[in-house]
């Protein structure tokens, strides 16, 4: 328990370290709902990186961009169609439902279900295989003394 | 018993091949949404004559490439001189959009290199590459007679992609 805490401790210290991308801007309220926004996109120059989180030169301007957008009073909806609209789907991390991406949020639930049905019958294969013989009165005598003896 | 070789044999060719078209899949190239729209309309300074604005309303008629690059561009310089060549054969009217780039930096760069452009322009906050959708330069569009862009190549050109790509399309788009 104790070696547990202590690994809790030393992990939020790194937790403390890893920093998003540094506010500038003089509205706090906006540079909050910036990078709450702006970690759900994909930098696209850096690919593994959200928008947030780079300081690729494209996204700090992007940044720029969704900062100014919002001082104008848009939505993140408006903002998300306006990048969408440019870079595709690709910038968001959560894509959208719809008919080419079906496979790619319903496929883990197919294979769920291709996975039960083939459980469900190995299972009863193997429970068709299973045949009941019962003792003849020689080997129950044996098991009875055997289990007697044991006591 | 032979189908418990052969289903995980089938299973596992499958699989081979998926990852193989997966691994010749180039995840730098994120297919643009703006193929089959209108191409983003702007009004921008020449780079040689920052006096004169160029609206791409002027190319409205034309088959024209667009193609973004800048002074501080490495990959540009690698497909610099195909430009230059490919703009010899006058197929096709090239615009350069300077894109983030000091003009005096871009002239410079275009007199060493030589000019491909029937004419350059200045992108400064890159704005209109960002209309544009541009992410990494140099990137290059093909945009047809009514202003529609048809295709979009991502990186440097090659005598491959100029060849099978731009050349086929524009001959289409131009008749």
């Amino acid at each position: 328990m104790k070696r547990l805490l202590l690994a809790l401790v030393l992990l939020s210290a790194f937790a403390c370290q890893a920093k998003e991308a540094v506010p500038d801007a003089a509205d706090p309220a906006i540079e909050k709902r910036m990078i709450a926004l702006s970690e759900n996109l994909r930098c696209l120059v850096c690919q593994n990186e959200s928008l947030a989180a780079s300081q690729a030169e494209l996204a700090l301007d992007l940044k720029q961009e969704i900062r100014e957008m919002m001082k104008k009073g848009e939505s993140d909806k408006e903002i998300v169609a306006y990048l969408v609209h440019r870079y595709g789907d690709f910038v968001l991390y959560k894509p959208p439902v719809k008919s080419t991406t079906l496979l790619l949020w319903y496929g883990p639930f197919l294979f769920l279900g291709i996975g039960l049905v083939v459980l469900f019958f190995t299972i009863k294969k193997r429970h068709n295989q299973i045949t009941e013989t019962p003792l003849s009165r020689d080997e129950e005598q044996r098991a009875q003394s055997l289990l007697e003896h044991n006591q | 018993m032979k189908a418990k070789f052969v289903i995980p044999l089938a299973l596992f060719l499958v699989l081979v091949v998926f990852l193989g078209i997966g691994l010749r899949l180039n995840p730098r190239e994120v297919p643009s949404p703006l193929i089959g729209k209108p191409a983003p309309q702007f009004q921008l300074t020449d780079v040689h004559d920052p006096s004169k604005v160029f609206s791409s309303r002027d190319m409205l008629g034309k088959v024209w490439l667009l193609n973004v690059y800048a002074s501080w561009c490495e990959s540009c310089r690698d497909e610099h001189p195909l430009l230059v060549a490919f703009s010899g054969k006058r197929l096709v009217p090239i615009v350069g959009l300077d894109y983030k780039d000091k003009p005096e930096d871009a002239r410079k760069w275009l007199d060493q290199m030589g000019n491909p452009y029937d004419l350059s322009v200045s992108d400064l906050d890159g704005r209109v590459g960002i209309n544009y959708g541009v992410y990494g330069v140099p990137e290059t569009y093909v945009i047809d007679k009514s202003g529609i862009i048809r295709d979009k190549i991502i990186g440097p050109v090659t005598t491959k992609s100029l060849d099978e790509r731009v050349i086929p399309l524009v001959k289409e788009l131009s008749q």
